[in-house]
């Protein structure tokens, strides 16, 4: 199985360990990526506030860069973990595949750079690759340190099934929980699971922003999560990095670590902590629980 | 001389702007605006619609109604952060978060949005960032939208970026495509398109169409 990798600006940044994560489960079970040469931002939330049509043509000269290098190697998906790239990528296909009108604007313009995008790529989440192309029994086969007893809260966020739905249902999504519990670990029952995190308001227009943060942590440690895992750079930084600060404005404690699902899938399949990026994280992991006794842990907040 | 009496709260039918709702309307799909059946399906699924002046149902019925400088100078279309719950929702499949887009880019077009309001200046400070170099360098963005907003929230931060950088997260390095020629060719072309047609646009429309 091989992918071209589209890795967004956040991944560079700081959700690097969600990349670097990736990147090293990818690694481990044997799919092959290869990152999309010279590739711009998407033009996520904020350009599409400013200029549609330079948004889409954004997106579609990421198109074109990769049918060029599909083309060189024989690969159609694009493999986008960036919830807001995948949605932003996404969004502009079918655009320009419902909308003639913008459709020709586009293509003249992306002509004036002798460029040319002509339908054949397919924009694909993580999540989708491992549940629908990986096999579930495949990544159980390969676990070395089962998360036996952890108990997980999975989050998917707003972009990765909403307005489309494209792999997993809209309202209950369920691959990310299929992944968790193939790894041996319990996934607790949240149904804020789709419900935004507040984007970037949390560092805009603080106390509206982390309020919606702060009502999803609240839940799920009220349902006995002892981890919380996300899909998106975004939503791993809200929910991580402003529990402090939460926790001293809404003046209720809310303390709980938050990873990205390929952190605590390389943890089960045996990746070393440093390869998983564990020492970005923020939350350091209670001594003696599950998740400390399985990924050893002594790097994260170092 | 006549006593104050607070800013009016009245509109008269002849300060309303009928094109406003064509002029929205004109995005993709837009028109399926005048579908609304004013359930309030949306605001209810919206989870910032407690911290709006307006909701989004309300939004769409000034819209309709022509009240254009009441919607562009507004902090709800500013306030949605892009989670696509009324959209999906919507049982007349009006594309709510389009339609705030649309408010968003008139409302920069036409420089109406609410002053020293973080996020429209966030929105165009990103815009220009990625229209000179083709990404994003987000500990630069950061800087400069605390500089143009509230320059105290920086120190008030400084805890976090602190925390940032020594995790290898933060950095100021600026981040840029290659080939930045290509990229600015491609978006010159289309420097004089808009997608959300104006008054005069659509009368020009109406023109040629007669």
């Amino acid at each position: 199985m091989s992918y071209i990798y589209y890795p967004g600006c956040s991944l560079k940044g700081t959700g690097r360990a969600y990349e670097e994560s990736l990147l090293a489960v990818f690694k481990a079970l044997e799919i092959h990526v290869e990152e999309l040469n010279d590739w711009n931002c998407c033009g996520a939330t904020s350009y599409m506030s400013v200029s549609e049509l330079k948004a889409f043509a954004l997106c579609a000269r990421n198109f074109a860069l990769a049918e060029r290098q599909a083309h060189e190697t024989g690969m159609t998906d694009l493999v986008v973990p960036c919830a807001a790239c995948y949605l932003g990528l996404n969004k502009a296909l079918r655009y320009l595949d419902e909308y003639p009108d913008i459709r020709r604007k586009i293509d003249e313009a992306l002509a004036t750079a002798d460029l040319a995008y002509t339908n054949h790529i397919r924009i694909r989440h993580p999540l989708d690759v491992l549940v629908n192309d990986f096999d579930r029994d495949r990544i159980i086969s390969r676990v070395k340190r089962s998360l036996a007893g952890l108990k997980v809260a999975c989050y998917y966020g707003c972009q990765i099934v909403r307005p489309y739905a494209d792999f997993d249902d809209q309202e209950n999504p369920s691959s990310m929980n299929t992944l968790v519990r193939a790894l041996g670990a319990e996934t607790v029952d949240w149904p804020l699971k789709t419900r935004c995190c507040g984007g970037s308001l949390t560092g805009t227009v603080q106390d509206v922003g982390q309020r919606l943060s702060f009502i999803l942590l609240r839940e799920a440690i009220g349902r006995g999560a002892d981890v919380i895992v996300t899909a998106c750079p975004l939503c791993q930084f809200n929910l991580e990095c402003y529990q402090n600060e939460m926790s001293r404005r809404f003046d209720a404690p809310v303390h709980i670590p938050v990873l990205y699902f390929t952190q605590l899938m390389g943890i089960a399949l045996g990746v070393s902590d440093r390869q998983l990026a564990l020492q970005r994280l923020f939350v350091p992991f209670k001594a003696g629980s599950k998740l400390q006794q399985t990924a050893g842990g002594q790097h994260v907040g170092s | 001389m006549e006593k104050w009496q607070g800013w009016r709260k009245i509109r008269y039918e002849s300060e309303l702007d009928p094109a406003f709702a064509s002029e929205i309307a004109s995005i993709p799909g837009g028109d399926k605006l005048f579908n609304c059946i004013q359930c309030g399906t949306c605001s209810g699924m919206c989870p910032l619609s407690p911290y709006m002046d307006y909701t989004p149902r309300q939004i769409i019925a000034m819209i309709r109604a022509g009240f254009k400088g009441e919607v562009l100078s507004s902090y709800t279309t500013w306030l949605c952060a892009s989670c696509y719950s009324c959209t999906v929702e919507c049982p007349k499949d009006i594309k709510l978060t389009d339609i705030m887009y649309a408010a968003k880019r008139l409302a920069i077009r036409e420089k109406v949005y609410p002053k020293r309001f973080p996020i429209p200046v966030l929105a165009s400070e990103f815009f220009q960032s990625v229209e000179g170099a083709g990404r994003s360098s987000e500990g630069r963005l950061l800087i400069r939208l605390y500089l143009k907003t509230n320059p105290l929230n920086m120190f008030r931060q400084a805890m976090l970026g602190l925390k940032l950088l020594l995790r290898g997260r933060f950095s100021l390095k600026k981040e840029q495509v290659e080939r930045r020629d290509e990229l600015h060719r491609i978006l010159k072309s289309l420097e004089k398109e808009r997608m959300v047609k104006s008054k005069d646009d659509l009368a020009g429309v109406k023109e040629a169409a007669r």
